[in-house]
């Protein structure tokens, strides 16, 4: 165990250093540098003032140690400045806009979480009967219909045809239910279809057999003796929903007008604002690697079944 | 999202132990192919058909694109902006006066090239390295699986994105960015295949025999490692139009005037108080096709594979 979790962590370092190298060395072949000119089809600027640029941002430097020093800022969690607002700093953008996504994402994967859940135990006590028949068709839709077609349809139906919800903002929490219901639809989909599998085989299992022939009624068969054996699987999505959730955040911030890190990074994209598109997609990077190792090391926690 | 239709193809560890019913005439010993009897189970699954016909009108729409759509899709009319539908414009107008109808014809386009086309970059990268990884074993292995476990790592979308804003906006960029990001998944399904086939004792047989390393991968080994290699396509396809409307849709996909409905979601929806007939269609007409692609494939994942139900 101790040896797993050791050889696990080593192999987080180069994952995450082949992770910045990728971005620095895309970043690095995208055209356009600081050396040119801001307006477009100006003369170049003077070699001095080229040297004088290229020194300050250290551009002058061979490209291992420019990527050395990029590693060395990066741990230190400081990108530069924002190449679209100048005077602020990467850092002080993700700081303000961080917590705004990390709040709408919590919210949710808590409701993809309860949702799914729910769906799926419904979906395999009453399997291929009405119940199964809804929650399998809604998390069909959830998975395969992206999130920000179900945003457009949500704002359609709870905005103007039922006007219960502003179509965007983010200053009462009524701004939030329907980010949240958008942005929880794909992971509750993912949900719900693991559990129903996963249910459907543990119901079939001669310990639930066993639960019933002593006596047990339903309720605590399918809650103390299927339930518990049919979620160890499910604590695997766990790593790919917080990718579901982180990237299509930034569709549903766009969307809903949430002053968040998603919404920032699409405007950075369509801005070319590269120290924050490296710091964006860097941090996630990190983040999911992170979350993918915890994932892991949960599931060895849980299933006594399996051993390192 | 970029990652939940995989999740639609793998059940959780030990769901194949479900009992599966099989239908006697489709065993029974007469000689029928493992294809023949696919595409019978397929035939059979009617929310399946339902998906593939679909598939096909979306397919003819985009060939004939030319020929349907009733004006070009560059046509403004500047007297007659965001216009609701009406007879002469059956889904309105957008903001510089163009045919919304038409542009939507000319959107399947770009849905199916990318769909289709990328698929092709993506299983002419993977199956090869899959296949050369698992074959060879040893060091070129070890070195090609750390380097899928590194791409995997990265979340699609977000390589796709960073990738896209090296590259610029367009279809032939769109088509590399899908192409660079995407063969992992089937690199890594070709590799496990190939590893459990190689051992096995027709492939033995067949190097008894004098085979080379060429004629057994692609004569031998490869055909009996299809079966994941065509689920994973299918499920490709649905993936790469999402891939291409997300990218339009934040506005580093297809370059402007060729439309996408990517594109005209992300355009419309900045409008939508005002204009909502402008977002509404083409999300519709994406909505349709990653549904019916979805089906579609389920249902081919099921007639390939009836254990996994």
């Amino acid at each position: 165990m101790f040896q797993y979790v050791a050889a696990r962590l080593l192999w987080l370092v180069p994952t995450i250093l082949a992770m910045a190298l990728v971005t620095f060395l895309v970043m690095h072949a995208t055209p356009g540098s600081p050396l040119d000119p801001i307006a477009e089809g100006a003369n170049p600027l003077p070699p001095e003032a080229q040297k004088k640029l290229a020194e300050y941002y250290g551009l002058d430097k061979p490209l291992y140690q420019q990527f050395a020093i990029f590693v060395g800022k990066a741990v230190r969690g400081d990108f530069g400045f924002s190449f679209v607002y100048k005077t602020r700093t990467v850092a002080e953008i993700l700081r303000e806009t961080f917590p705004i996504s990390l709040f709408l994402g919590s919210m949710a994967l808590a409701l993809a979480v309860a949702g799914g859940l729910t769906l799926g135990i419904l979906a395999a006590v009453h399997q291929n009967r009405g119940w199964d028949y809804v929650s399998v068709s809604l998390a069909t839709v959830g998975v395969a219909v992206p999130n920000f077609v179900l945003a457009v349809f949500l704002i359609i139906l709870f905005s103007f045809v039922i006007p219960l919800f502003p179509t965007g903002g983010w200053d009462s929490p009524r701004d939030w239910v329907l980010p949240t219901i958008t942005l929880a639809m794909a992971p509750m989909g993912i949900i719900a279809r693991f559990t129903r599998a996963s249910m459907l085989e543990v119901i079939r299992a001669d310990f639930t057999l066993t639960a019933r022939a002593k006596g047990l009624s339903e309720g605590p068969v399918i809650f103390k003796h299927a339930l518990k054996n049919a979620l160890i699987p499910v604590v695997t999505l766990l790593g790919p929903l917080f990718a579901a959730v982180g990237t299509g955040s930034f569709f549903v911030e766009s969307i809903f007008r949430v002053p968040g890190m998603g919404r920032f990074f699409v405007l950075s994209m369509t801005g070319r604002d590269y120290p924050m598109i490296m710091a964006v997609v860097l941090s996630y990077g990190v983040f999911l690697a992170v979350m993918n190792l915890l994932v892991d090391l949960a599931y060895g926690a849980l299933d006594p079944r399996i051993r390192y | 999202m970029a990652l939940s239709t995989r999740a639609l193809g793998t059940d959780p560890p030990g769901a194949s132990t479900v009992p599966v019913v099989v239908d006697p005439t489709t065993t029974s010993a007469r000689g029928t192919s493992l294809w023949r009897d696919a595409v019978r189970r397929l035939v059979r699954n009617r929310l399946a058909m339902a998906g593939g016909i679909v598939i096909v009108v979306l397919v003819l729409i985009a060939v004939f694109a030319d020929v349907l759509a009733p004006l070009p899709y560059t046509k403004t009319n500047f007297g007659r902006l965001n216009e609701s539908p009406s007879r002469q414009y059956p889904l309105g107008t957008d903001a510089l006066g163009r045919d919304v109808f038409s542009r939507m014809i000319y959107g399947a386009r770009v849905s199916m090239l990318v769909g289709l086309g990328a698929q092709l970059i993506v299983v002419a990268i993977g199956v090869p390295i899959g296949a050369l990884s698992g074959y060879m074993g040893g060091r070129t292995d070890l070195f090609l699986t750390r380097f899928i476990d590194v791409m995997y790592a990265f979340p699609r979308l977000l390589f796709v994105i960073l990738v896209m804003s090296m590259l610029g906006a367009g279809l032939m960029n769109i088509f590399i960015a899908i192409g660079l990001t995407g063969w992992v998944g089937i690199a890594r399904q070709t590799r496990a295949q190939v590893l459990a086939l190689k051992e096995k004792e027709f492939v033995d047989a067949a190097r008894g025999l004098g085979a080379g390393f060429t004629r057994l991968l692609t004569r031998h080994i490869l055909p009996n490692a299809l079966t994941p290699i065509v689920v994973a396509v299918t499920f490709g396809i649905p993936e790469a139009i999402f891939t291409e409307a997300a990218l339009s849709f934040i506005g580093v996909g297809i370059n402007p005037p060729t439309p996408s409905w990517g594109q005209m979601v992300g355009e419309g929806q900045q409008f939508i108080r005002s204009y909502w007939h402008l977002c509404v269609f083409p999300a519709i007409a994406i909505a349709i096709t990653m549904l019916s692609f979805t089906f579609f494939g389920d249902g081919v994942r099921d007639a390939l594979d009836p254990k996994m139900k």
